[in-house]
Parts: C-alpha cells; structure tokens; sequence
C-alpha cells in the first residue's frame, strides 16, 4: 500500500469513529432528560434577575477585594524577597512557598473558622465572607508575589543604574522608573492571576451566607438543591465563563502584543 | 543639599582605591585626579578596570577600599549622601538606558522634577533647551524605541546636562552603536568638552581621544599603567603594554 493512501485510510477511520461516537451518543442518549434537568428554561428564567444582581455581583466584589488584598501584599513580598536583608528574603520565600503549598480551601477555612476560635474578640467585616476574603487574599498574594518579582527582575539593571545616577533614591527609581516598566511586562500573567482568583471565589460555598452574600457557586448549588435540578449549575457555570472568556481573550491579545513589540 | 559641595576643590580626587569582585581585585590601588575642565580618556584592554574605574566615581560600584573625592566630599564616607552627589555627576552608558515607558521629555524631565523638585514648566523649558543643544528638538515627544541608536545616545547626553552636572563621565558611549552613528555621538561630546565640561570618558575611540582629551590615561590589570597628554600616551608610549595595546588596537 502506498504511503499516502495509508495515511488517508488512517484519517478516514479516525473521522468515522467520531462520527459514530457521536452519533451514538446522540442516539442512546435520554435528550428529554437532559433538557429537563440541566436546561429547564423556567427555572433557569426563576434566577434573574437575582443571579447578576446578588451572585455574580458578590462574585465579583469578593474576587476585587482578594485581589487587591493580594496584590498590596505581593508588592510588599516581592519588595521583600528582592531586599539585600537576608531576613527579609528568608520571611517572603517562607510565606510564598507555604501558601502556594496549601490548598487555597484550608487557608480560607483557617482564617474564616480556625482563627475566630482561637480569638473569639477579633473581628473582621463581612463576618465569615470578609474573612474568607482575606484568606483567598493571603493566597493571591503569594502567586502574585513571584509575577511581581519576575517582572522587576526583567528590567534590565541599566535602568536602576541610571535612574541612581540621576540622583533618584532606591524608592524613587522603583516607584517610577522599575515598577512601571515590571508592570506591563506582568499585566497578562497578573489577568491570569484574576480569573484563577474569580474561580477560587467558588470555594466561599463552605463558608455560611445570608442570602443577600451568595456568590455563583453558593447560590446555583443551593437552587440546585431546592428545585432538585442541575439547571441552576448549568446558568451559574454560563454566567462564570461569560466574566472569565473575556479576561482569557483579552490575556492572549496583551501577550501577541507584548510578543509583537519585541 | 548641593550648597555644602565646595567648588573649588578638584571635581575627581582618587586616593589609593582598590576594588574586588569576590576574589578578583580588579582595581590595584589606584590614584588619579581631574582637574577642573579637563577631558580624561581611559583607554585599556577590556578587564583592565577602567569601567570599573569610572562606576566607582559615582559609586554604582561600591569601592573595597579607598577614598574617593567628588567636589572634595568623601563619598566613600557613610555619612554622604550620595544621592545629592550623584546629581553633580552626570554618567552616559554604554546601553544607553533610556527609560524605555516615557518620552524623550519625560526621560529629560522626570529626574529634575523628582530629584532637584523644579516645577513642570521649568524642567520642560531646560529639556527642551538640552535637546536642542544635542539636535533632537523634533523627537521631544517620541519614545525611545523610535530613536536610532545614535539619536537614543545624544538624548542620554541631553538627560544628564538637565541636571546641571558639574562633571560628566562616560562608559564607552560609542560601543554599542552602528559605526556610521557614531560619529553624531562624539560631535555632540567634543562640544561639550569645548564647553569646559569636566568628563571621564572611557572609550576606544583613539581619534577622539587624540583631538579632544587633555590626558590620556592607560590602564591594565588594575592599575594605572602610564598617563599623559595624548599626543605622548598614544603616539610615543614609554611602555611595552600600551604599545602592544595600540597596536592592537591599529590592526582592528
């Protein structure tokens, strides 16, 4: 057999065990089933307009106050572990590594759950979601801590020793000559940062909510519960991807550019 | 802050200094002065640490030992504040260093705002008078990575005299350059040695160095080997390692 004709035999047979796959699939498979219970058009219509106003609004303020928790301490870490004291570095490397060691759930159960047990006066506003915030917070700025110091790092040295020899002080030359230059080498890994951290909001479903503090998860499992149908998750995980595609189409947009500028 | 400099001690007094990377003693005790308005040239084989040399004076390197004289203040002291030091220093690298996120004006104007606080209509006037004097009045609102090399060096040249320097030192500011771009670069240098600038320049531009510098200083493993005026350094050399040096140099 001749060599190309083996190859279109192989690809022929691979098209065929697709189609037969997924005509099987549609063959065998219960549709009015499946429309029942992960489509239902009445209670998908039930959730608004509740699911934006509520869910995917507290989604939303829960993943910018993380993140610029986050991002405050990561600038802070970063700050650290590029410091010529020692300590400094070895404090930044302990707290990064330990927090992208652990599940972001156990940080975020520690600080909701653990840490108000053991002081029982401390707290913090927004109750078990601020806390919760604030552990998803400790979380971010850990990654985040490496992007940042990556991206100063790839500012080439001439720049700092040029800026020195200006006369500007250390803190000068980085607030306005190092940092805003790292800053757009990182914007795209950073937007990747943000929709992991949309994503992670998911994980405050085991903290205790009011109504009025649901985010996506919470709110379409809880539906999902009382209406003992799928379709609420269906409407919730639509909503996710229609915030997080955005933020993933415009991150591989900022990287073409940032790779065409070079 | 910059009252305090006394102006009439020598701008560049080098006493005894020495300097190691680990190690490698790069500098081997070295003593040399500037004078006022005087053009200096370091010439020497590469490692022979005249770079090294030139970024102790504004200490971008920290001198193992030593004392360095800027405008008679020790900055090898730890009480100096180097900072304000540096403003009188204005230093031209071989990569220029542009910064790359701002506009020839903003790389002009940004250090005279936040360093020496001079208000934006005063520094945007001083930048514009800088540039013109290195003939880039048109790409005041250009970024850097629009510029030649060429035109990205003269606009580092212009960058530095916004500050008001009282010396100038230069790390090979021709090397990274095309060679048809250098010679706008050394224009733009020689003018400003006609204008009683103080400078160290380190360079291999041996014709530049013959037609404008004062004194020729030739370095290698460290120390200063001979220095003079450049018609002696560099066309009757009394030593073996500059004539060898030179020659070197020649057949490049």
């Amino acid at each position: 057999m001749k060599r190309s004709t083996r190859q279109k035999l192989i690809r022929y047979s691979l098209y065929g065990v697709l189609i037969l796959g997924v005509g099987l699939f549609a063959l065998l498979a219960d549709w009015a089933r499946i429309a029942r219970s992960f489509f239902n058009l009445e209670i998908a219509a039930d959730m608004f307009p509740e699911i934006l106003t509520t869910a995917a609004r507290n989604t939303i303020m829960y993943t910018a106050l993380a993140f610029t928790f986050g991002f405050i301490l990561a600038l802070v870490l970063a700050l650290m572990k590029l410091s010529s004291i020692k300590p400094y570095r070895w404090l930044a490397i302990t707290y990064i590594e330990l927090f992208r060691g652990l599940p972001a759930l156990v940080t975020i159960i520690f600080v909701a759950f653990a840490i108000p047990i053991a002081f029982p006066g401390v707290s913090i506003p927004g109750g078990a979601l601020g806390q919760g915030t604030i552990g998803l917070g400790i979380v971010a700025g850990a990654y985040m801590a490496e992007t940042i110091r990556a991206g100063i790092e790839a500012v080439p040295r001439g720049q700092m020793e040029a800026a020195r020899s200006l006369g500007m002080s250390w803190a000068t030359a980085m607030t306005y000559i190092i940092l805003p230059q790292a800053f757009r080498i990182i914007i795209p890994p950073l937007t990747n940062e943000l929709v992991l951290l949309i994503k992670d909001t998911s994980l405050f479903f085991v903290l205790g909510t009011t109504p009025a503090s649901k985010e996506l998860t919470k709110f379409g499992r809880d539906l999902m519960n009382s209406k003992f149908n799928g379709t609420p998750l269906t409407v919730v995980a639509l909503v996710y991807l229609a915030i997080t595609l955005p933020l993933t189409w415009l991150v591989s947009r900022l990287e073409k550019r940032t790779a065409a500028a070079r | 802050m910059t009252t305090d400099l006394k102006k009439d001690a020598p701008p560049i007094q080098i006493r005894n200094l020495h300097k190691y990377f680990g190690e490698l003693e790069v500098l081997r005790g070295i003593d040399f002065d500037v004078s006022f308005g005087e053009v200096v040239c370091l010439l020497g084989p590469s490692g022979s640490g005249k770079s090294t040399l030139l970024r102790c004076v504004n200490k971008l390197e920290e001198p193992t030992s030593g004392h360095i004289f800027i405008e008679g203040i020790d900055i090898t002291d730890p009480e100096t504040d180097v900072d304000a030091v540096r403003t009188r220093i204005g230093m031209v690298f071989q990569q220029f260093n542009l910064f790359p996120h701002l506009t020839v004006l903003r790389n002009l104007r940004i250090a005279q705002r936040k360093v020496l606080g001079r208000a934006t209509d005063e520094a945007t006037r001083i930048a514009e008078e800088m540039l013109e004097r290195v003939g880039l009045s048109d790409k005041v609102n250009e970024h850097p990575a629009r510029l030649s090399g060429g035109q990205q060096q003269r606009v580092a040249i212009a960058r530095a005299l916004c500050m008001n320097p009282d010396m100038m030192l230069f790390d090979e500011p021709t090397s990274a350059l095309d060679p048809e771009l250098i010679g706008e670069v050394l224009d733009v240098m020689r003018e400003l040695a006609e204008g009683g600038m103080t400078m160290l320049v380190v360079t291999h531009e041996m014709g530049f160095a013959l037609q404008v510098a004062d004194r020729v200083v030739f370095m290698d493993g460290g120390v200063i080997v001979e220095q003079g005026p450049p018609s002696q350094v560099l066309q009757n050399p009394t030593h073996e390692r500059t004539r060898k040096f030179l020659r070197a140099i020649e057949i490049e």
